[in-house]
């Protein structure tokens, strides 16, 4: 068959790295493709040229047998590619309908739009309300937001990037029916991911990409996913080791946590009680939106709840502030690296004073001990492996990884009684979360409490001792982390959450 | 009765329809995600640039268009610091504002005491005379229809069209609308112009037509209430006219009641609509996530695009 789209020593070069060299690939009709790699391995700087973001520095691409150049996404979209953006390009003040508007060149009156947007996605069994804010819908809905925006443009080739990083295991099992759908109906897609297992049993051809250029293909469903993770990293990856512990005394206790969010779209904590001991991991998985950042606001002091809702060795801290927190022993990492974890324009030294200067010692009465302070970021850079010139660069100058390594070795090094991290590999590459979970699994052997908040549940179930789930602001009662299957999980997470469960079954079993 | 109705709706309507103007104008800047603070800056140009026209011309129309353009070339370099050069659109503001001050001073120097053509009202003699409804509906010149009919104008556009659906998109959340591939920086630029047009063109109808002189920081703050107007508003056209019509109603009152020796300190009543506007603002904002709802989510961050 001749291809659809085909790539040929496609290059594209920014300031100091080369982002794609010399890339060739092609995609049949009907095809499901996934491209393979590590951050920065040059995924994102591809699918951006194909869909017109981004023009490359040489090399040609033809689509449908003619010459392909889209000058930007209007003459992509115009030419039958759509896109699903990993970070969703979503309007959250905006209706449904609106937000599909937007996406589209011509778009038709808004009720024949409705009407069509009924049609569609009750079609490819994913329902959506026309007229609902984007912004109180879940993650998954508000991907089934995107996916219709570019199914109503019947496109030749669809390209999603990390769909499934925010969904549960059952709302994967529906989008994958859908792209099923699509691709016996003639739909080339191209699938990015870092999941292998899902690539196995989804995709039917596969090009992985290192360091901008492509090492390898295969057929994802003749290979292991081990050896897949080989061929992108370029080595094999050690798996988190950890001794046998037995839980010690509660650390960290909390009852009836109640909270209203402090933005319009947030999610409210209702009655949330958990228990952590000294040398366990504590996972709390769930979808993005359940609740994830008010429950971490809550825990770390940013937000105030009654004192009782919160203790830490049996003292009510409720209502105590982040640092008084800090000193009595709780430290945490939230999700937001820039920004929220960091500083971005300020020094990696500065950014170990901001949560390091009571328990470390950097300042006295009001003055910063700068000598300590520095030794203090070079041993956090020394002891988690971050790759930077040195500790007088800004924040914002470091790669999603070690920047993460650099927040989490930050807390590590305090030597915290109990440790809450938000998505602590969310970002980051192989190699580099895998030390990150290591470092937390090192950290509670040696007797402290770590709280692991997540969306990849395969990490959780690597790292964690009991496992529970948060879904609309509730945490479920939680079960011992080891042999706990995935549909289990599933369940946990409320997985159905908005759909019908005989629609549930139905996808379900035509997936199957 | 001392205050007599009748005319205080008439003079609050023509208080209003500069800050009118002026806030319609940053209400569109504001949806597409720029906080434009050089209001008060660009309506003083425009005072001056319509006054010095009125003058020389002797035409109100090429009066209102150069207070237009007055406004327009502040707006201008607004946009080429925001947008292109990507400066902190606050600073910048206020910096405009300061130099619109001082640059209408300089440009006006010469004019103050001159006499302007006089404004004609539109409506016959015969309609005016009616008891009651005569002054208040039909003895005003064009640009007091004209500025209500901007306001519905601005709703619906923003309601119902497209642009209108691209501009609050832009707005709320310009890295999305830049992946879809609309052109973010391009259309904020647009949007400034518009906004300095509507701030000259709010200025100029001060100068020219309701106080009919030039006088240097005529203005008196009245960019600053048309800003706050906008929240007030809560980025909703209708509500800006109302307000406006407000806060006009208050600044007439006040007036009125210092004719009729009411017994209150005259500092207090000439300060009277900056503090119903912060009372007006401090409630509003009260209920913080009702006010982030309505808020464009993007308003006042600089959007860099990447790759």
């Amino acid at each position: 068959m001749t291809p659809l789209l085909e790539i040929r020593g496609l290059t594209k070069a920014y300031p100091g790295v080369v982002a794609n060299d010399d890339v060739s690939f092609s995609i049949a009709p009907g095809e499901v493709h996934a491209l393979l790699g590590e951050n920065g391995a040059g995924k994102s700087t591809l699918v951006k040229m194909i869909y017109g973001l981004v023009r490359p520095d040489a090399g040609a691409m033809t689509l449908g047998g003619g010459p392909y150049t889209p000058a930007e996404p209007r003459a992509a979209r115009a030419s039958g590619v759509a896109m699903v953006f990993q970070h969703f390009s979503l309007f959250e003040a905006l209706s449904v309908a609106e937000n599909i508007a937007l996406g589209m060149e011509t778009p038709p009156k808004p009720r024949d739009l409705a009407q069509r947007i009924h049609h569609v996605s009750r079609a490819y069994g994913l329902p959506l309300d026309p007229d609902r804010m984007v912004g109180d819908l879940s993650a998954g809905e508000r991907q089934r937001v995107e996916i219709i925006r570019c199914l109503l443009q019947n496109p030749k080739l669809l390209i999603m990037d990390e769909p499934t990083s925010v969904l549960t295991p059952q709302e994967v099992e529906i989008l994958f029916h859908t792209l099923r759908k699509l691709s016996a109906e003639g739909t080339a897609i191209l699938y990015i991911s870092h999941k292998l297992e899902e690539i196995r049993t989804l995709c039917d051809a596969a090009t992985i990409l290192r360091l901008g250029k492509v090492v390898a293909t295969c057929t994802p469903r003749e290979v292991s996913a081990a050896q897949m993770a080989e061929m992108m990293v370029g080595k094999s990856l050690s798996q988190p080791a950890r001794g046998a512990t037995e839980p010690g005394e509660v650390l960290l206790h909390v009852s009836g946590l109640s909270l209203e969010p402090a933005s319009p779209f947030g999610t409210p904590l209702r009655h949330i009680g958990l228990e952590v001991r000294a040398g366990e991991v504590l996972g709390i998985g769930g979808v993005a939106g359940n609740g994830q950042d008010e429950l971490l606001a809550a825990l770390s002091g940013e937000r105030r709840v009654e004192p009782g809702m919160i203790e830490l060795r049996g003292e009510r801290i409720g209502d105590t502030g982040p640092e008084a927190r800090r000193k009595r022993g709780l430290l945490c990492a939230p999700e937001e690296r820039l920004g929220h974890a960091a500083a971005p324009d300020m020094s990696l030294t500065e950014n170990a004073v901001l949560t390091g200067r009571t328990r470390r010692g950097l300042d006295r009465s009001g003055f910063v001990g700068w000598g300590r302070a520095r030794a203090f970021a070079e041993e956090i850079i020394a002891r988690f492996d971050v790759r930077t010139p040195g500790p007088g660069v800004a924040a914002r100058a470091l790669s999603g990884g070690n920047l993460q390594k650099y927040v989490i070795g930050r807390e590590i090094l305090q030597d915290p009684d109990v440790l809450i991290v938000n998505q602590p590999t969310w970002g980051v590459d192989a190699s580099a979360a895998a030390a990150i979970r290591q470092a937390l699994l090192d950290l509670a052997q040696n007797g402290a409490a770590v709280v692991v908040i997540s969306q990849d549940l395969d990490e959780l179930l690597e790292v964690s001792d009991r496992f529970c789930a948060l879904n609309e602001g509730r945490l479920s009662a939680p079960r011992p982390a080891r042999g706990l299957s995935m549909e289990e999980i599933g369940l946990m997470l409320g997985g159905a959450h908005d759909m019908h469960e005989a629609q549930l079954r139905a996808a379900t079993e035509a997936a199957q | 009765m001392l205050i007599d109705p009748v005319t205080l709706v008439v003079a609050l309507i023509i208080a209003s329809t500069p800050v009118l103007l002026a806030a319609i104008g940053e209400l569109v800047v504001e949806k597409t995600g720029v906080l434009n603070l050089g209001v008060e800056g660009m309506m003083i140009v425009g005072a001056v640039t319509g006054f010095i026209v009125a003058v020389e011309t002797g035409s109100v129309t090429l009066a209102y268009l150069a207070g237009m353009a007055g406004g327009m070339v502040l707006s201008a370099l607004f946009a080429i610091l925001t947008q292109v050069l990507l400066s902190n659109q606050v600073a910048t503001g206020l910096a405009l504002t300061l130099f619109g001050i001082g640059l209408a001073a300089l440009l006006g120097v010469g004019y103050p005491g001159s006499t302007p053509p006089r404004v004609p009202d539109i409506f016959p003699q015969a309609l005016q005379d009616i008891p009651i409804a005569g002054p208040i509906l039909f003895g005003h010149s064009a640009m007091i229809y004209l500025a209500v009919m901007l306001v519905a104008t601005v709703w619906y556009v923003l309601q119902h069209t497209r642009t209108g659906l691209i501009l609050r998109a832009v707005g709320e959340s310009h890295d999305a609308a830049h992946a879809l591939g609309y052109k973010v920086i391009r259309i904020r630029i647009l949007a400034i112009l518009f906004g300095g047009a509507c701030a000259g063109l709010g200025g100029a109808f001060l100068s020219v037509a309701r106080v009919q002189n030039w006088i240097e920081g005529m203005t008196v703050g009245a960019g600053w209430i048309a800003l706050a107007l906008v929240v007030f508003a809560s980025w909703k056209p209708w509500r800006v006219l109302f307000g406006a019509y407000l806060f006009g109603g208050i600044s007439a009152l006040q007036l009125r009641l210092q004719a009729a020796e009411v017994n209150v300190p005259v500092a207090l009543l000439d300060s009277s609509p900056y503090v119903v506007t912060i009372i007006v603002l401090v409630l509003i904002s009260s209920d913080r996530a009702r006010a982030a709802l309505n808020a464009p989510a993007s308003l006042g961050k600089v959007f860099h695009a990447s790759g």
